[in-house]
């Protein structure tokens, strides 16, 4: 019984941890290649939510809304990269904090301007309902294993990309030698414009699916952005492979956390005093990691350059 | 002979399998100029960081004025008295050439946390700073922000700060780098006079200097001293033109 | 730097006549409309000792806007119920001995942040402080004792021997009174010998070490101060709406805080009050004019940043000039 309710908070720790590294992935890559720190990086993942739910609500398909969301964040990714972004690049992160800041509030409201105030929802594709037996008699949700799934397609996908094509080799490049691979001859502008929309469509991404499971509103994506910034900086500024690491730690290190806390200070004190104690601690807990991470390897756990 | 107010036995530092420095012993002794030379990609910069306190030999010992100094910290090594210019010069650039000294200043009367009194108006700090920027000759430049000095005033302005800080031994890292050849021969008579006041460790390249200027000559190679000696005898010493010229000798 | 200084005295005149004159007329909402430009400005003055001289940027700085903030709600509580905190000491609904606390409290969470984050920089720093913030953010969000989620209420504002702090007009004096301080602590800190070696350390962390200096010990210090005087603003907000909660510790405060200073100007003595001025200013014309008012800062913000570098100040006064 504890264990396989354990295997299933488990699960459900990785399938945040995918999600998250959808966001962190995009974000490490934007700041690995290009230097930009991105905080506007949740309203992406809020338009890919909103144009997955709008376009899913019209034609009754989640998967024309998946496509859409895509479509839409990585559109809205290679517009404000150029009419904004792109004049960040030179600047410091003072200026870049402060530009993207007021990007979220532009694009936040916005959005409340075209869909009004109230939450939109999302349903599970039919073809993902349902649940899946799990070892121990128990049983989990389809959609969620398919949400595991899909993050290690991209994280794969990504791998190859950046590891197997002349596009990752420009990718890379960038990371390093920006002065260098412009010499070459590279069309460095745009570039940066396909790898800023690449990020989007993945934030974008990871914003429709999770919108099936939660509701889809204003504000969505700061939450989010928070956590993939504790992730990035974990996993190392501009390492995909830190990415991922340090996302799916901080997914099962916070599912994880609030269901065995409670559970372990109730050995020690009131279940009530248990109960309220331990979600505080649970809520703590991943900065408390990342703080401790940082305070041993002030450079994250996977250092770009190493 | 005096005892040497700079003392290193042998030092090692590796990174990986490339050893960087290769057991160095090396000593610097009052009112001398110690030159250190080499080919480029010898381990001039990594001993160099390593006696300042940016890098951390894996093995050896470092004595300064008679104490173990290889656990401190760069700032605790300089208030001992080691002061060092860097290769690129490296200054505070909003700062007026006046205010980078008297940060030394500062430093070196140990009183950096005083939160009230005006320094513009603390004749403890300004008068004492163009002292020493008149010794350098920078004293007409004293207003002026750092970012807008020449490459050659600049140069100066960090020896005048290593002057300020109140130094028993200097170590300059290339200090003629980018002089030209009026610059490098003012400040080679400059460095001349310096050498009575406190010894100077003196990494260069331009052979005319450091034949001009040193009393005695380190030549490293590969991380590892291969002579140390007088200017005539390094000219003479058949590993050094090896090393150098590469002809059987 | 005439034309700053200019600058500086039309803005303090306007921040003084404004208020007094509307209150005259029986306005007395924009009494608070100053206050609150006030107390920001004060929060901003403190993450610009840290931000504009050191160079830190701090985006957690909202855990000491909160600490202080709780210090005032949680004290105040305590003296209205006459109820004793731990080991029997009361609480007390004195300002002056608020602020004190609030330092007090700030400066020692500061010392702790600070010794660990002070060891990266850069990004990591940004989001290492980030961090704290959020652990202080959801602290309070979870620890029911006093109100959690919906925050502490306390029912009269705190006193000041000798001054009706019921009255708007009082109490604003009493903000601008402290703002006017840390101004003046900001300057003399600008031009004494510890504000040379924070700037140092900004400039080039290497050559301050190659003067004797240990950075990391100058940036800690900067650190607790910058901290202790964002503290006592926290105290002041939490005063002005005598209300405190989880809000004064989100991220969006700390970037709030950020945001105030590269609006006015960063590193320049008045760039947190011009800042904080334009700020809640644009909030409350634009919120006058449209539901949409956000997204009309957003672009103002934005214009901003990419048109108007060195902020409102350098707008009117150029790049600023170090002795």
């Amino acid at each position: 019984m504890q264990a396989t309710l354990f295997l299933e908070q488990l699960l459900n720790g990785l399938q945040f941890g995918f999600m998250l590294f959808l966001m962190a992935a995009g974000l490490t890559l934007i700041f690995g290649v290009m230097g930009l720190i991105n905080l506007a990086h949740g309203s992406l993942y809020m338009i890919g939510a909103f144009a997955c739910a709008a376009v899913a609500a019209a034609t009754g398909s989640f998967w024309l809304g998946l496509m859409a969301s895509l479509a839409a964040a990585a559109a809205a990714g290679a517009l404000i990269e150029v009419v904004v972004i792109r004049r960040l690049y030179q600047r410091d992160h003072l200026d870049q904090v402060l530009a993207t800041f007021a990007l979220i509030l532009i694009l936040s409201e916005a959005t409340r301007w075209l869909f009004g105030s109230l939450p939109l929802y999302l349903d599970i594709p039919p073809l993902l309902q349902g649940t899946v037996p799990l070892p121990g008699g128990s049983r989990y949700q389809l959609y969620r294993l398919a949400l595991i799934g899909a993050g290690a397609a991209v994280a794969i996908g990504l791998y190859l990309l950046i590891a197997r094509t002349r596009m990752g080799m420009r990718i890379r490049a960038g990371e390093s030698d920006r002065e260098m691979i412009a010499a070459l001859g590279v069309d460095i502008r745009s570039l940066y414009t396909i790898v800023f929309a690449l990020g989007a469509a993945l934030a974008g991404f990871a914003g429709a699916m999770v919108g099936a499971l939660q509701s889809v509103q204003i504000g969505m994506g700061e939450p989010v952005l928070i956590l993939a910034f504790v992730v990035i900086v974990i996993g190392g500024i501009g390492s995909i492979r830190g990415a991922l690491v340090g996302a799916l730690l901080v997914g099962v290190v916070d599912t994880l956390g609030r269901f065995l806390l409670p559970a372990l200070l109730s050995t020690f004190v009131s279940p009530s005093a248990a109960a309220s104690t331990g979600a505080a601690l649970a809520s703590m807990l991943i900065y408390v990691v990342m703080a401790l991470i940082l305070a041993i390897r002030p450079q994250g756990l996977f250092p770009a350059g190493s | 002979m005096a005892e040497p107010i700079l003392q290193l036995v042998g030092l090692s530092k590796s990174f990986g399998a490339l050893k960087a420095t290769d057991d160095v012993s090396l000593d610097l002794r009052p009112g001398e100029v110690h030159a250190l030379i080499g080919p480029n990609g010898a381990g001039k910069s990594t001993l160099i960081h390593q006696i300042a306190g940016t890098l951390k030999p894996d093995t050896g010992t470092l004595r300064f004025d008679g104490r173990d100094i290889a656990g401190l910290h760069m700032a605790e090594r300089v208030r001992l008295g080691l002061a060092r210019t860097f290769q690129v010069s490296s200054v505070a650039l909003e700062f007026s050439a006046l205010r980078n000294v008297m940060l030394a200043l500062q430093a070196r009367q140990g009183s950096s946390f005083r939160f009230f009194k005006d320094i513009r108006s603390d004749r403890t700090l300004t008068e004492p700073a163009m002292a020493v920027l008149a010794r350098v000759r920078l004293a007409e430049r004293a207003a002026v922000p750092a970012a807008e000095l020449s490459h050659g005033e600049r140069r100066l302005l960090e020896i005048a700060i290593a002057l300020a800080t109140g130094p028993k031994a200097f170590l300059l890292d290339e200090p003629m780098a980018g002089m030209g050849p009026e610059g490098s021969k003012a400040l080679t008579s400059f460095l001349a006079g310096l050498r009575d006041e406190a010894p100077i460790l003196l990494v260069e390249h331009d052979m005319e200097a450091v034949f001009a200027l040193a009393d005695r000559v380190s030549v490293l190679v590969y991380g590892r001293i291969i002579a140390t000696g007088t200017v005539n005898e390094i000219r003479r010493d058949p590993e050094v033109r090896r090393a150098y010229l590469g002809d059987g000798a | 730097m005439a034309r700053e200084t200019a600058f500086n005295i039309v803005l303090s005149v306007l921040l003084v006549a404004a208020p007094v004159a509307t209150s005259l007329l029986g306005e007395p909402f924009y009494v608070t409309l100053a206050t609150r430009i006030a107390i920001l400005a004060l929060a901003a003055v403190g993450l610009n000792m840290a931000l504009g001289l050191g160079g830190l940027v701090s985006f957690g700085h909202a855990a000491f806007f909160g600490l202080g903030g709780y210090v005032a709600g949680i004290l105040a509580v305590h003296a209205f119920n006459m109820e004793p905190m731990f080991a029997g000491i009361p609480g007390t609904k004195l300002m002056p001995v608020i602020w004190l606390v609030a330092i007090v409290a700030c400066a020692l969470l500061a010392f702790v942040i600070g010794a660990i984050s002070l060891r990266t920089s850069g990004v990591y720093f940004i989001m290492i402080t980030l961090a704290f913030a959020q652990m202080a953010f959801y602290f309070a969000i979870s620890w029911p004792a006093y109100g959690g989620e919906d925050g502490l209420s306390f029912f009269v504002r705190n006193n000041f021997p000798g001054i009706d702090t019921l009255r708007p007009l009082s109490f604003l004096a009493i903000c601008y009174g402290l703002l006017g301080l840390s101004l003046v602590f900001f300057h003399r800190l600008q031009h004494s010998r510890f504000g040379s070696a924070l700037q140092a350390a900004r400039q080039n962390e290497t050559r301050l070490a190659a003067v004797g200096i240990r950075p990391f010990h100058v940036r800690l210090a900067a650190f607790v101060i910058s901290a202790a005087v964002t503290g006592v603003a926290g105290a002041l907000f939490a005063d002005l709406n005598r209300f405190v909660s989880p809000s004064m510790l989100s991220w969006q405060m700390s970037g709030e805080l950020i945001v105030l200073i590269i609006l006015g100007g960063v590193g320049r003595l008045y760039g947190p009050v011009a800042g904080a001025t334009l700020y809640v200013l644009l909030e409350f014309a634009l919120g006058g004019i449209t539901e949409r008012w956000q997204f009309f800062l957003g672009l103002i913000l934005l214009g901003v940043v990419l048109f108007a570098r060195g902020g409102v100040i350098g707008v009117f006064a150029g790049r600023p000039r170090h002795g």
